[in-house]
């Protein structure tokens, strides 16, 4: 009975993989048909943390409507709150100050080490080494730090509003981020030496969960994940905003393509962010951090796109309004989505043990996937 | 050839294992270096603008600031706060708003903090409090201004 149920009329094994298994950190289900153990097809099953943020989103005022962001890509939330904000400013065509604009752009920098930190402690995990779990999460707690102090809360943060940013800097923020900038630079090499040497970490990663530039780009993959195909998609260089188009750092590209070329092009994102923040950390300018707005806002009809780069890959939040002070509709193009849509493609033909390296450097939040 | 090639893996693998056991073996005889802090016994040092729960200041003579204008109310995206006003007559004999209860649902609340930053008197603030768990869920909708309590003086 049991067998008749579990294979299908060519004698293959279908398996679900989650909607609670440890190795997707969160609610994805994977139905997985497997011929021995190679596999021949993944189907992901959405809708287990849909919270229809869309949808909510238009009963909120467009000051409101951003808190809910956080809980998308809850590892990049400063980055989503960043996206709804550069939308709601060109609809109001406001000038941001240029103190605030310095802040948002550290914070998103900062928010994308914490990010790729994580995800390097997780995917080591996943693939059996616990301890860089540990080592991740003790760096990554410096920065935390930073953004309780400043931004009053760790996760969810709710610090970018539109028009600048809900508060000052702390008065200790520059001191603490230089400490940590400091720190992380001597400790980024334990992290090389306990998994990207490791031989066991390399013979599971390289070679496993190809997919070549075009796929990618069909697929839309952005982030972390098209750049380890060689697909050039940092919205940071190619449509620059805040203060991107100033500052000097390179767009990290792995021809690879392979699970191994995206945890590359993580690491070295890292660095190159730290590079972004050190340009920025002493000449933060003085003045306000927030620009004037009206008590109510209301956006002009017309509808409105703004793109960032999350920790992820492109973010996109595309407002329509009619002229009230709600959206009349919200539509969020979120990189995890889109990069999950390619994993069928990268794990046919090979075994279910490798789908967690594969899986894994994806770098999939599943709230992020589902809204 | 293949034997070569052979020693040469195994060389590898006990190389690379062993740089991550180096690593590992410094911690661990490194005990200083570890900067777990044991929740319950050492209470973590928070910073003053965490974000907790929201609370109403009173002074020493059980006044607080709140005019019962509702502008959190409206701020709020989930409904958290309901302000019930009265019609209170003052000295002179003058019928004014004034609050009667300020319901504050803090199982609802997701301490995004646009209500305090709404707030046109500063009548309301973010504590620091964060271990909120109770027994009942009914202990969660709370009461803001205390029993007896006035708005103060000069804060319209």
């Amino acid at each position: 009975m049991l067998e008749e149920l579990g294979t299908n009329d060519q004698g293959d094994m279908i398996i679900n993989v989650g909607p609670q298994h440890p190795s997707t950190h969160g609610v994805l289900h994977l139905v997985i048909t497997l011929h021995g153990e190679t596999v021949k097809k993944v189907e992901p099953h959405l809708g287990y943390i849909h919270r229809s943020i869309e949808k909510m989103s238009e009963s909120l005022s467009y000051r409101q409507f951003s808190y809910v962001t956080s809980r998308m890509d809850y590892l990049s939330s400063h980055i989503n709150n960043h996206a709804c904000a550069l939308a709601v400013e060109k609809g109001l065509q406001l000038e941001i100050p240029g103190r605030a604009q310095y802040i948002r752009v550290i914070l998103d920098e900062l928010t994308r080490i914490a990010s790729h930190q994580l995800w390097w402690g997780a995917l080591a995990m996943d693939l059996g080494a616990f301890t860089p779990f540990f080592y991740s999460f003790r760096e990554r707690e410096m920065i935390n730090e930073v953004m309780e102090e400043t931004c009053g809360a760790r996760l969810t943060m709710n610090y970018i509003v539109p028009g600048g940013v809900m508060f000052d800097l702390h008065p200790d923020f520059q001191k603490k981020v230089k400490i940590f900038l400091a720190e992380f630079k001597s400790k980024i090499h334990e992290y090389n030496e306990l998994v990207t040497g490791n031989i066991i970490f390399q013979n599971r990663t390289k070679g496993v969960g190809y997919i070549s530039k075009e796929n990618a780009i069909s697929y839309g993959m952005t982030g972390p994940s098209g750049r380890g195909s060689g697909f050039k998609c940092d919205v940071r260089k190619l449509h620059p905003y805040e203060l991107y188009d100033q500052l000097k750092f390179e767009e990290i590209t792995e021809e690879g393509g392979d699970a191994f070329a995206r945890y590359m092009v993580r690491i070295r994102e890292m660095e190159q962010s730290m590079n972004i923040i050190e340009q920025l950390i002493d000449n933060i300018p003085e003045g306000d951090f927030q620009a004037k707005t009206k008590a109510v806002l209301k956006l002009p009809k017309g509808d409105f796109y703004s793109r960032v780069e999350t920790a992820r890959g492109e973010l996109g939040v595309y407002i329509v309004s009619e002229g009230g002070t709600t959206p009349y509709r919200i539509k969020y193009r979120s990189p995890g989505f889109s990069n999950l849509s390619a994993l069928n493609d990268l794990a046919v033909g090979g075994k279910l043990g490798d789908l967690m390296a594969t899986m894994g450097t994806l770098d999939l939040v599943i709230p992020d996937i589902d809204r | 050839m293949f034997l070569k090639e052979y020693f040469k893996t195994v060389y590898q693998t006990i190389s690379s294992l062993l740089t991550g056991m180096r690593l590992t073996g410094y911690y661990f005889t490194h005990t200083k270096e570890i900067i777990t802090q044991q929740y319950p016994e050492t209470k973590p040092v928070l910073a003053d603008r965490f974000r907790g729960e929201v609370i109403m200041p009173h002074n020493e003579t059980n006044e607080h600031r709140c005019t019962g204008c509702t502008a959190c109310e409206l701020a709020c995206p989930n409904g958290t706060i309901k302000i019930v006003t009265k019609n209170e007559i003052n000295a002179e004999g003058k019928k004014k708003k004034a609050i009667d209860t300020f319901v504050y649902r803090l199982e609802l609340c997701t301490m995004c903090n646009l209500c305090v930053q709404a707030c046109p008197s500063d009548a309301i603030i973010m504590s620091n409090a964060f271990e909120h768990s109770v027994y009942d869920r009914r202990l969660l909708t709370k009461v803001l201004n205390k029993p007896g309590s006035k708005i103060m003086e000069g804060v319209e």
